[in-house]
């Protein structure tokens, strides 16, 4: 089979396997995406059912075997609770909260980003001057006003997250809408009796996702980012459901003490989840990159 | 040119009015203010004659225009938590952060660039290669965990350096600076690495890909035809080149990390804005609040406005382009 014969997408994912790496970094992210996601059946406890939870095992260090008659792999935290169950789950929190907020912002600031670039004059200079005025602003800061103002709670914190990050979605949506509708694909789709939302969702958009896929890459991992930091200021998530962030900020109180685990262990997890992501999407950067196509 | 600086000027002002109104609508949602004032078992006088004084019995659009014409006379109000006025709060934390921001992004392009220029200017090699893994890396980690692990290492194993704090502070025009004591700079060190971390991949990267697309481009093809030697090309004009975004991106991440100062002043309990805006936000501390961001976003718009007007003066496209 030579290059020619096969369809663009396989030869984008031949040109991806190329990478070892990016390869690598692939298969991290579904195992880790898996283990989150079929969490109840892997981990040994159910870290939210108070009641099996034993005070008397509480900051174990790694391997000890506690009341239930399991080995503690990773230790315990404060409440007793074990930490690779706890891991786990705040994975499938932290997971199931970066996708929702990265998808939500995806079609929000997709369709705005659309909206501005096809209506053009007032309409696009309003909704664009808005973007770059949210733009200027840090998406933690607006994170973290927005979760003090909304509340604690899972669709809380995604409404802030979303909110923090839709503009990046719309600012790419429109530059590349705007490239796009001035080739001639687009004149010569005009000047046939196809309907002007035809051509928009069939000849732009699909063109236009690309970008938008580096974006939504990067801003899952980035989701996923904010919501330990924020859950780590405690501004996140209720205590009773610990994503990561919440898990090593509890544990940050007794690493002076050098209980380590308590911490570095859910900070590992999230730090593999959000560096597999990153190779990933800086792969897949490059290869959309036509300039540095050799 | 003139011109084009009274056009940026107008617009930031116009972008100052936007976001004080969206500041102060957005903090006036946050709780209720009055719990904070007043004990629950106040008598009904009592509380309304507070909500009275404080003003909270207007309609919104009248507390926000005396918001305004307070703001203009340069009054911010009181803080409610430490009942002084809320300037001379955050003026007193200033400091603290900006010698921590400005040692943590210094550092982070002082390193970064020239990583980033070599990791470019060969980009095979087994030395650009482990660059760019760790600026993946330091992309990835999230800032407070590397503040997590340097307290780990540094403060509770080694016991090389303190784990928070300020240390001992010089006060030079009646400012406390702790840059210039050597026991500051041992309590800056570990915040400051923490913060620029980040900052550096991000230097790093970009002066990387700057470099690469300059490296490949016409004009170095025929700096090269001419004669002149690598180091000749790469400091004479590829530098110039790649340093229009550098700037950019050196502005807009000094704002950017004034606002992520917050997570490493925390975890520091580096006595700054950071942990003053938290402490804010969890004690509904409502002046203090909208006094800070508004800040914050003058200082944006103002970094905004200088990037620009540095851009003018460093790229001549821009300059003819706009005026």
């Amino acid at each position: 089979m030579t290059r020619r014969d096969v369809s663009p997408a396989t030869r984008f994912w031949m040109e991806f396997a190329e990478n070892r790496l990016a390869l690598a970094a692939l298969m991290v992210v579904v195992l880790v995406v898996g283990a989150a996601v079929l969490s109840p059946i892997f981990a040994p406890q159910d870290p939210y059912d108070i009641g099996k939870l034993v005070l008397g095992d509480a900051r174990r260090p790694p391997g000890f075997v506690g009341a239930g008659g399991y080995v503690h792999l990773l230790g315990t935290d404060a409440q007793g609770r074990d930490l690779w169950s706890a891991i786990l789950y705040g994975l499938r929190i932290s997971i199931q909260i970066g996708v929702t907020a990265g998808a939500v912002a995806f079609v929000v600031g997709g369709t705005l980003g659309a909206v501005a670039a096809f209506s053009g004059g007032r309409i696009e200079a309003l909704i664009m001057r808005f973007i770059d005025l949210q733009l200027s602003f840090p998406a933690i800061l607006l994170a973290l006003v927005l979760s003090a103002v909304l509340g604690q709670g899972k669709w809380q914190l995604t409404a802030a997250l979303v909110a923090a990050q839709y503009a990046y979605f719309a600012r790419t949506t429109h530059g590349a809408a705007v490239a796009e509708r001035a080739k001639d694909y687009i004149e010569a789709a005009l000047s046939t009796p196809l309907s002007s939302r035809i051509v928009v969702f069939r000849h732009i958009l699909p063109n236009c996702m690309p970008p938008l896929i580096v974006v939504a890459t990067v801003q899952i991992a980035n989701a996923i980012s904010l919501e330990a930091t924020l859950s780590f200021l405690g501004l996140g998530l209720p205590v009773t459901h610990p994503s990561l962030g919440m898990l090593i900020a509890n544990g940050f109180q007794y690493m002076l003490s050098g209980r380590y685990w308590i911490s570095i262990y859910p900070g590992v997890a999230l730090i593999i989840l959000i560096l597999a992501i990153n190779l990933v999407s800086d792969q897949i950067r490059d290869q959309l990159n036509p300039r540095l196509k050799r | 040119m003139l011109g084009f600086l009274i056009q940026r000027l107008l617009q930031a002002a116009a972008v100052m009015v936007v976001i004080s109104a969206l500041v102060f609508v957005g903090v006036f949602a946050i709780g209720n203010p009055i719990d904070v004032l007043i004990a629950p078992d106040a008598p009904q006088d009592i509380r309304l004659d507070t909500i009275a004084r404080y003003g909270f019995d207007q309609p919104l659009w009248r507390q926000y225009l005396n918001f305004v014409s307070s703001l203009v006379l340069g009054n911010f109000g009181r803080s409610f938590v430490f009942n002084m006025p809320v300037l001379d709060l955050i003026l007193s934390r200033l400091p603290a952060t900006l010698e921590l921001t400005l040692a943590a992004l210094i550092g982070a392009t002082a390193i970064g660039v020239p990583l980033g220029m070599y990791a470019g200017y060969r980009p095979h090699a087994l030395g650009s290669r482990i660059v760019m893994g760790l600026s993946v890396l330091g992309f990835s980690v999230p800032t407070f965990w590397i503040g997590l692990l340097l307290i780990m290492a540094f403060a509770v194993e080694l016991g090389w350096l303190p784990a928070g704090g300020r240390g001992d502070t010089v006060a030079v025009l009646g400012v406390q600076w702790s840059i210039l004591t050597l026991n500051g700079w041992t309590h800056l060190l570990l915040p400051a690495l923490t913060l620029s971390l980040f900052r550096m991949a991000l230097m790093i990267r970009l002066t990387r890909a700057g470099m690469r697309e300059a490296m490949m481009s016409d004009y170095v093809r025929f700096a090269r035809a001419q004669g002149l030697s690598d180091g000749k090309v790469i400091f004479g004009h590829v530098l110039k080149n790649i340093s229009i975004p550098l700037v950019t991106v050196f502005g807009l991440e000094l704002a950017a990390t004034l606002a992520f100062a917050v997570v490493t002043e925390t975890i520091f309990s580096w006595p700054g804005l950071g942990k003053l805006i938290i402490d804010s936000i969890q004690s509904l501390d409502r002046p203090v609040m909208v006094a800070y961001l508004m800040l914050v976003a003058f200082l944006f718009i103002m970094i905004n406005f200088t990037v620009d007007i540095a851009y003018a003066a460093l790229d001549p496209r821009v300059r003819s382009g706009r005026s």
